[in-house]
């Protein structure tokens, strides 16, 4: 093959190599294909330029292709599933529909502030804020009315239960209920955010990404919220002014409330998943929470006073679980499903173990003190929230062993993960709609 | 002949696993395979197989591995055993179209073969 290809065939890397979707490697397959296509053409009589030609035009376009490839690998691009936005020349900017809502989600806060008593509104801030992200993204996918309709029934119904319900006081099943309630106003954002497609397991993973992006930005957020605010107040104090009542009542909730909207927009603005950050963070720590883990375990079996073990252990394993489905989650979310097993995978599976060895040793405990001391609404929302993790991180077990093993495609376990998500909505449905009048509003 | 768009989609599954039943091979050689088996009838924009294949990969059905032949490299492309369970049931699946077709195309009798037999 002459020169001139060569160099026609490193402009055409070029060019095809600045498509996000299309990897290095993908270039390498596509090379191969272009160079025994020319071999061919110049072979049955045609000249090289000719022949290259004729190659590149077969091959097809590059827009089309880089499409195709991004439908295949999600990961590469998971940002242009959802925003596949045409030609919106007469919608209204981005970001002013953004600011739009995050005053009104800060509005809504300040009147709950004024109007409600403290507690009530601390319960309700999830109700107060969150609608205004789903609205974002019904503004932005273009959801259908349906979808629209079903999803703020939903919110009015949530409204009504944590509201209406006889509660006995701000304790026990209220707030249990207050707890689980977010995670349920969550998965209906995460509805809004795939455009109404629930169902579809691509925009499922879309959304953990987005969720795991989300908190990041959020808490980068905060942080410089609390450095400014903070200066704010000690310049005011040094003027002799006081200004305590405007942060807390103020300032603070508002900026608090605006800031889950700019969040999410900052997470829709980014490219591409190489910016993610969730998966970065997920590698430094599986690593750690391996040793947490161990340490945890040598704790439990070696020095702790498992008699004593009570529900407070429980909920703090609880959330030792929720951190390592957590984690499991974003390796999965960022990993290439075609990559072979590496260190990580086997690392990831060692974490599970672990947090299956911890958890055995915590439920035996506690099943134990449960036939001694019966059952509360605290000790069902902890046991039960226990099993639906165990449950997930025992077939993830079983999954990426296979995996591991070479037995099963990494995609089986993505597949059990998304599957799984709506699961730990209708754990958290029963928490907040069917626990309170089953423990009669205890 | 051309060929319907969402036929030659439904039909690259099956024929891509099929080809790789036949042995192990590489994108360019599948396509050449491909044209060759439809007389040059069945063919589609080049690049739109390698997504293809990296979904079959992603799912399982076939595993992939690099070398260099005379410094150019190859991806190569092996049915795995499940890739062998998922031609099998393509294979029963398009049977049974292909035998109805052929039922019930064998009572109507095709026109341009009907104008030259009278």
């Amino acid at each position: 093959m002459g020169a001139t290809t060569d160099a026609r065939v490193d402009e055409w890397r070029r060019y095809v190599q600045r498509r996000a979707a299309i990897a290095a490697s993908d270039v390498d397959e596509m090379e191969a294909h272009l160079r025994d296509q020319v071999d061919d053409l110049v072979a049955v009589g045609l000249d090289e330029d000719e022949a290259f030609l004729v190659a590149v035009k077969r091959l097809g376009n590059v827009d089309a292709l880089s499409q195709e490839f991004a439908r295949e690998h999600a990961d590469r691009l998971w940002k242009q599933h959802v925003a596949s936005s045409p030609a919106d020349g007469e919608r209204a900017p981005e970001f002013g529909v953004v600011l739009l809502l995050g005053v009104l989600a800060a509005l809504a806060v300040r009147v709950g502030i004024a109007v409600l008593s403290d507690q009530t509104v601390v319960g309700n801030a999830p109700l107060l804020v969150l609608p205004f992200l789903g609205g974002y993204f019904a503004w932005k996918r273009r959801v259908s009315v349906t979808v629209a309709l079903t999803g703020l029934v939903a919110v009015a119904a949530l409204a009504v239960v944590l509201n209406a319900y006889p509660f006995d006081g701000f304790k026990g099943t209220h707030v249990l209920a207050l707890v689980h309630a977010p995670v349920l106003l969550w998965c209906l954002v995460g509805v809004a955010y795939g455009g109404g497609r629930w169902r579809s397991r691509r925009r499922r993973m879309d959304f953990v990404r987005f969720t795991g992006e989300w908190v990041i930005y959020y808490a980068l957020l905060a942080l410089g919220g609390m450095a400014l605010t903070g200066l704010t107040a000690a310049a005011f104090v040094a003027l002799g002014l006081e200004p305590d009542a405007a942060l807390a009542e103020w300032i603070v909730p508002m900026g608090a409330a605006g800031a889950v909207l700019v969040a999410a927009w900052l997470v829709e603005a980014k490219q591409s998943i190489i910016e993610n950050m969730a998966p970065v963070l997920t590698r430094v720590f599986t690593p750690l929470t391996v040793v947490l883990l161990v340490a945890l375990f040598v704790g439990l079996v070696g020095g702790g006073d498992l008699s004593a073990v009570d529900r407070q252990l429980l909920m703090v394993m609880d959330l030792v679980l929720v951190l390592v489905v957590g984690l499991v989650l974003y390796a999965v979310s960022a990993r290439d499903p075609l990559a072979p097993p590496g260190w990580f995978d086997r690392l990831q599976l060692l974490l599970v173990v672990c947090a299956l060895a911890v958890d055995a040793v915590v439920l035996v405990a506690m099943v134990v003190r449960i036939a001694d001391a019966g059952l509360t609404a605290n000790k069902v929302a902890a046991l039960g929230l226990n099993l639906v993790l165990l449950v997930n991180l025992l077939r993830s077990l079983q999954l990426s062993t296979a995996f591991v093993r070479g037995r099963r495609p990494f995609d089986a376990l993505e597949r059990w993960q998304t599957g799984y998500l709506p699961v730990y909505a209708a754990w958290a449905a029963v928490v907040v709609i069917a626990l309170p009048p089953l423990f009669h509003w205890a | 002949m051309h060929i319907d768009k969402d036929l030659v989609a439904a039909s690259a599954t099956p024929l891509v696993l099929a080809i790789l039943g036949e042995g192990d091979s590489y994108g360019y050689a599948i396509l050449k395979r491909i044209r060759e088996l439809s007389g040059g009838h069945l063919s589609w924009t080049d690049g739109m197989l390698y997504p293809l294949l990296h979904r079959l990969e992603r799912q399982g059905l076939v595993t992939a591995s690099w070398d260099t032949v005379e410094g150019r490299k190859r991806k190569h492309y092996a049915l795995t055993a499940a890739g062998g369970d998922a031609l099998a049931e393509r294979r029963q699946q398009w049977q049974v179209v292909a035998e109805a077709l052929d039922r019930v195309w064998r009572d109507v009798v095709p026109p341009a073969t009907a104008g030259g037999m009278a």
